[in-house]
């Protein structure tokens, strides 16, 4: 059985341990796992969070040329964690998106460590937080190129927005390389709302609310952008704008 | 319409407005000229109830309510109308989206029935062929990547779809080229130049007014209105400069 980690640990540094005591060791045991054939492509939607931690560990093995999909929306009032390990082989492709949002005092999270070992494989990850109270919003993306992995092509861009004095977020991209022939990007932007922007539509007639709403959709919309099924990605959006809703007036 | 006696108003603790009174009535076009650090931009702000723009003193009455009673999204409802300086850039926005947003949220707070995305692209087509704005350009996100002039024609195509009683329009004409503030000009005319309407025109210089004839031209000097005249004195501060002008 897995030991609990404790913020030593660099993968667990800003998480809630004493959420994860009380998820219990077991639950670091439980992974997912998606294999995905040599050309294949298999796209997953997730919701997730509630109001009891949740802890999800989600190990993906992409074949040849294979494309894996992975958009995900943190949501809930408890502590929610987000694990994805990603084997990438020759030309395969990880596209992730990741949403985080919320208020009260959870920390919410995506933890990420994709491996190209292989060539001519590509990766792009884009995180967006949004918290407001005393919320975290947490992106950690470790990027290994092994001595294998030449022509990698890697990205990872982590925005937050934070709403209201109180509300954090962390980013922690870690990049390893052995390849000299590789493109890895990676970029990392925590903010406030932008007050010009939302005077300027109440200028033209949109109530603070919903100029808020319209701002952070456009905010965390750059993570579902990849997302084709306009379907899902609409859902997922929605339900990221419903905690939103939800906090009405206690935020400003 | 509009009314604005004795007003005050400061940034910051510091007084920019010091007793400022003007009076616009409907079918009136006025213009209001000034040099650098004068408030000009200041009345744009607080007419239009930005943040942090403080009235200390005296009051400003819109179709005879009071205006600083009312929040800035409340003041577009009620036709007012603010043409900004330096246009915001709002990645991730579509100007569709915005002033479907913008127009709808405006007819809700007056009781109005909302336009469907038919009727609103119909409608946002006519102002946007009038201001020969492409209406490619409409679909990109607001302002982003737009240059100087393009933002300007903006302003005017969301003046002309939100169709407001009052427009403060503030210095619309920097950073327009010569065709392009022509365009601009006629686009006010057609918009504004209404019995029922009327625009106070924020300018540094004379060359909008050729096309926009002001009915009234004001000098605003250190916070105050120092002088008032008809178009032709746009022209002889064109000509002689503020000093001169002021002193006369």
């Amino acid at each position: 059985m897995t030991d609990l980690p404790t913020t030593r640990d660099e993968a667990w540094r800003y998480a809630d341990i004493d959420a994860v005591r009380r998820l219990g060791a077991d639950a670091l045991d439980r992974w997912q796992d998606l294999s995905i054939a040599p050309g294949e492509t298999n796209r997953q939607c997730m919701i997730v969070g509630g109001d009891e931690p949740e802890l999800h560990r989600i190990r993906i093995k992409a074949g040849e040329g294979a494309r894996a999909e992975l958009f995900v929306v943190i949501v809930g009032s408890d502590y929610a964690r987000v694990e994805v390990k990603t084997e990438l082989a020759t030309g395969a492709h990880f596209e992730f998106g990741g949403v985080t949002i919320g208020g009260g005092d959870a920390v919410r999270e995506f933890v990420t460590r994709t491996t190209h070992d292989e060539p001519e494989a590509t990766s792009n990850q884009v995180v967006r937080a949004v918290h407001w109270g005393e919320a975290t919003g947490n992106f950690l993306g470790a990027i290994n190129v092994g001595r294998g992995g030449q022509r990698t092509d890697a990205a990872q861009d982590f925005k937050a927005l934070v709403l209201e004095k109180g509300a954090a977020a962390n980013a922690k991209p870690e990049l390893e390389i052995f390849a000299d022939d590789v493109k890895c990007a990676h970029g990392a932007a925590i903010g406030q709302m932008d007050e010009m922007a939302r005077y300027y539509m109440a200028s033209r007639g949109i109530a603070p609310d919903l100029a808020k709403k319209l701002l952070v959709r456009a905010f965390i919309a750059d993570a579902l952008a990849a997302l084709e099924d306009e379907g899902e990605a609409e859902r997922l959006l929605e339900a990221a704008l419903d905690v939103l809703d939800d906090a009405g007036d206690r935020i400003a | 319409m509009l009314k604005i006696e004795n007003l005050h108003a400061e940034i910051d603790g510091k007084e920019i407005l010091k007793g400022l009174s003007l009076e616009v009535n409907a079918g009136e076009v006025h213009a209001i000229m000034g040099p650098n650090g004068a408030g000009k931009s200041t009345l744009a702000y607080v007419l239009g109830g930005r943040p942090g723009y403080d009235v200390t003193q005296g009051s400003v009455t819109f179709d005879g309510k009071d205006l600083m009673d009312m929040e800035p999204h409340e003041r577009a409802a009620a036709g007012m109308f603010l043409g900004f300086q330096y246009p915001v850039e709002i990645p991730g926005v579509s100007n569709v989206q915005f002033l479907r947003e913008a127009l709808n949220s405006q007819r809700r707070e007056r009781g109005e029935e909302p336009l469907s995305g038919g009727e609103f692209l119909k409608l946002a087509k006519e102002k946007a062929g009038l201001l020969k704005l492409d209406m490619e350009m409409l679909k990109r996100n607001v302002n982003v990547g737009f240059s100087g002039g393009e933002k300007k024609r903006n302003e005017m195509v969301q003046m002309g779809i939100l169709d407001p009683a009052f427009a403060v329009l503030d210095e619309t004409d920097s950073g327009l080229d010569i065709d392009a503030l022509k365009v601009v000009g006629e686009g006010i005319n057609a918009i504004m130049r209404q019995p029922e309407k009327a625009a106070l025109l924020i300018t540094h210089y004379q060359r909008l007014l050729d096309y926009v004839q002001p009915d009234f031209v004001h000098i605003l000097s250190a916070g105050r209105i120092v002088k008032t005249g008809g178009a032709d004195l746009a022209k002889k501060l064109e000509a002689d400069g503020y000093d001169e002008v002021m002193a006369a």
